[in-house]
């Protein structure tokens, strides 16, 4: 099953190395790893997707409270949350083109934040299912170009990660 | 007053403590190199091989509960450590080891023996640090002996580039550190030792299972108070021997791949496990799925929140230190009134009894060549049971942990989790150092000992009177007991030949070698040998080549299905 795992830890040089380190030598999954740090210098918050069974989930979360440098841990499935995702995708938008995929960006709320004469560079927010379904509804051949941010998680309401 | 870097790294090691450093020079600690010279507070034992210094800081540590040091140069110096490191890591082993580093603008830049430490130790250390100013140095150093012998101990690695150990500052030592990242546990959770209690005196199979933890948290007298007012059965696994006395009526032996018939037989067939310090690792318990038993309770009791419900899941968990627990769990005991059904106990006690009568270590005592069994058992009647052993990895180290009788802990001193073949001469050495006086034997065997052997000369340059047990069979003896047994007789590379003279290579680093023959010379030589009281005695066992370690759990089987003598 697919778990978002948020954390908070140390923002020192090298701290990235031992989580992506982590998941490498014990064999586990990463979907999307994405982090920055806080409006607290000294910390980095990592959002994490990955997959695994629950025994897997719970070893997960047990090995990276076991890093040094890692303070808090919540696997945000846990409980109700939020998750979003930002992708830039760059579109032919010739002649042929340029209509429908204005249209497109629209239907998923995207704005068009570059124009060429032959493209449009699309950012797009939501979750990662959302962004997914927009690759899936545009003409395959039309996609130029796309990068994507990886997903981010916070709980809903009273459910906070900090120290 | 402004020290520079490294006179602040010796200061650092005598305000730790630390009496022993093992090392080798190197261009890149260079600096702290020449302040070892100008003090004497702080001895230097040089090693011939950064592995063989790891190894030996790693038995110190082992014989002493004192945090191990190493000192290595950049690059080479800091590779040839890692497999020391990565042993002491497996067996959650207390050490510090320093590494000089390239000067901090060359970093990056593949200067000469530049190497990313770091990057390399990284899985196997318990942390590690990269030093870029001079100031940090004491307070990482500080950090690195704390961590290192704090919550599951572990080896931490400080790398130190040249040039901060040329630079200067103010030394001041921190009092204490705290780390808001890091807050290890020790107190177990009353209420879940409660419910363990609960599920204990509950009992009417009860088995007692216990890891190295119990010899790390120094609970061997808890765990024996324990054991006795319960009267219930006891194993120790390879790491956890001498944590409960094996001349103890409670003890079924070792447990695992090589464990004792009634020591398997008991984890299968219990009704509620007590796990201590111990982690269900693959040569201990086989393959889960054949472990696992649904009319079995388990309770674990470990420091390492990891380490509980990874291959086995567990009813009660009880995370912390093995020794505050046992502690409160023998206050709980004394004031409570219950006990287990003494008829079921009884009955239980019974059936071990008729597992042992299948004396799964038997051997032919009458052979005319040298049994390897025979000789630990006459290492253990010659030193009286109170010797120091360190081992290699193979058939001779479970040799040794079958049948020589650790009734301490602290005295079986071998490489469980890593399996670090090597280990045992340069081991011997940090036992010796450590514990001036004191019996140490290396029970090696002739493969093992060609991989540290170069330590016979460090050996020789600091006096260190080791006695060397190999039991030499010709053959890489475990492989070719595997291959005798999964690969058609293929012995495939496992056959040794063109053995150097043990006797004479002895000799010529200054020892005294033996070579033993006969099974009936087999103790007067070890008597001999161990009468020499200043000498290291090299003693080359030629024992039997086909000779198998018995009883066996096949890879992927459980403990019920041993292949036995």
């Amino acid at each position: 099953m697919r778990h978002i795992i948020s954390l908070l830890m140390e923002n020192e040089a090298g701290a990235l190395s031992r989580v992506s380190g982590l998941f490498s030598a014990r064999g586990y999954n990463i979907e999307s790893l994405s982090v920055a740090p806080t409006e607290d210098p000294s910390l980095s918050r990592m959002t994490i997707v990955t997959s695994g069974s629950e025994d897997v989930i719970e070893q997960i979360i047990k090995q990276l409270n076991k890093l040094i440098e890692v303070i808090k841990v919540i696997d945000l499935n846990d409980g109700e949350h939020i998750e979003r995702e930002m992708m830039l995708v760059k579109v032919k938008a010739g002649e042929a083109e340029r209509e429908e995929a204005k249209r497109m960006a629209d239907i998923f709320r995207g704005r068009i934040i570059d124009v060429s004469d032959q493209s449009y560079t699309i950012e797009l927010t939501g979750t990662v299912a959302k962004l997914d379904a927009f690759l899936a509804a545009i003409d395959r051949s039309w996609i130029l170009e796309t990068v994507r941010t990886g997903a981010s998680g916070i709980g809903r309401g009273n459910r906070m990660l900090r120290i | 007053m402004e020290l520079t870097g490294a006179e602040i790294v010796l200061r650092c090691l005598q305000e730790e403590g630390v009496e022993h450093v093992f090392g080798y020079p190197g261009g890149a600690v260079l600096f702290i190199y020449d302040e070892f010279f100008k003090q004497d507070k702080v001895k230097h034992i040089l090693t011939r091989h950064e592995q063989g210094a790891v190894h030996a800081a790693d038995g110190y540590s082992r014989s002493t509960k004192k945090v191990g040091v190493a000192l290595v140069t950049s690059g080479p110096g800091a590779t040839n450590a890692v497999t020391g490191i990565a042993t002491a890591y497996m067996d959650s082993i207390p050490m510090v080891i320093i590494s000089g580093q390239v000067p901090t603008p060359a970093i990056g830049l593949d200067a000469f023996q530049e190497v990313d430490t770091v990057g390399i130790t990284r899985p196997c250390v318990k942390h590690n640090f990269l030093v870029k100013d001079v100031k940090d140095i004491a307070s990482t150093l500080k950090k690195a002996f704390y961590l290192a012998s704090s919550g599951r101990p572990g080896p931490v690695l400080v790398d130190i580039p040249k040039d901060i150990t040329q630079h200067k500052t103010e030394f001041v030592y921190p009092e204490s550190v705290s780390l808001r990242s890091y807050n290890p546990v020790t107190k177990g959770h009353p209420g879940q030792i409660r419910r363990a209690l609960q599920l204990m005196l509950e009992a009417r199979r009860p088995m007692v299972y216990t890891g190295g933890g119990v010899i790390l948290s120094d609970a061997a007298g808890e765990l024996t108070e324990f054991v006795e007012m319960m009267n219930f059965p006891c194993t120790n696994t390879l790491m956890g021997l001498g944590g409960f006395p094996a001349t103890d009526g409670h003890f079924l032996g070792m447990l695992g791949m090589h464990g004792t018939f009634e020591a398997n037989m008991a984890m299968q067939e219990c009704d509620v496990l007590i796990a201590i310090g111990a982690r269900f690792d693959d040569r201990v318990i086989g393959n889960p799925e054949h472990f696992y038993n649904p009319s079995r309770k388990i309770i674990h009791i470990d420091i390492d929140p990891s380490s509980i419900s990874k291959r086995v899941r567990v009813d009660i968990p009880i995370v912390g230190n093995v020794r505050d627990v046992l502690q409160d769990m023998l206050k709980m005991l004394s004031s409570s009134r219950e006990h287990c059904n003494p008829a079921e106990l009884e009955s239980w006690w019974k059936q071990i009894e008729e597992w042992k009568s299948r004396d799964c270590l038997k051997y032919d005592r009458g052979s005319a060549i040298i049994k390897p069994q025979m000789v630990v058992e006459k290492l253990y009647d010659v030193t009286e049971g109170d010797a120091f052993v360190t081992s290699d990895v193979g058939q001779h180290q479970m040799w040794a942990a079958q049948f020589y009788k650790f009734d301490k802990p602290r005295r079986w001193i071998n490489s469980g989790g890593l399996g670090t073949m090597g280990f045992g001469l340069p081991a011997a050495m940090g036992v010796q150092m450590a514990n001036p006086g004191a019996k140490v034997a290396c029970v090696t065997g002739e493969g093992s000992i060609q991989m540290c052997i170069q330590e016979l000369s460090t050996c020789k340059q600091y006096h260190l009177p080791v006695k060397i047990i190999a039991l030499n069979n010709r053959y890489l003896g475990m492989v070719r007991q595997w291959q005798e047994f999964f690969h058609g007789n293929r012995y495939s590379e496992s056959y040794m030949d063109a053995l150097p003279d043990f006797v004479k290579l002895a000799e010529a680093y200054g020892h005294v070698g033996m070579r033993i023959e006969k099974p009936e010379d087999v103790e007067g030589a070890l008597r001999e040998a161990f009468a020499l009281k200043e000498r290291l005695v090299f003693m080359d066992f030629i024992t039997d080549q086909t000779e198998n370690v018995f009883p066996m759990v096949p890879g992927g089987k459980g403990l019920n299905e041993m292949i036995l003598v």
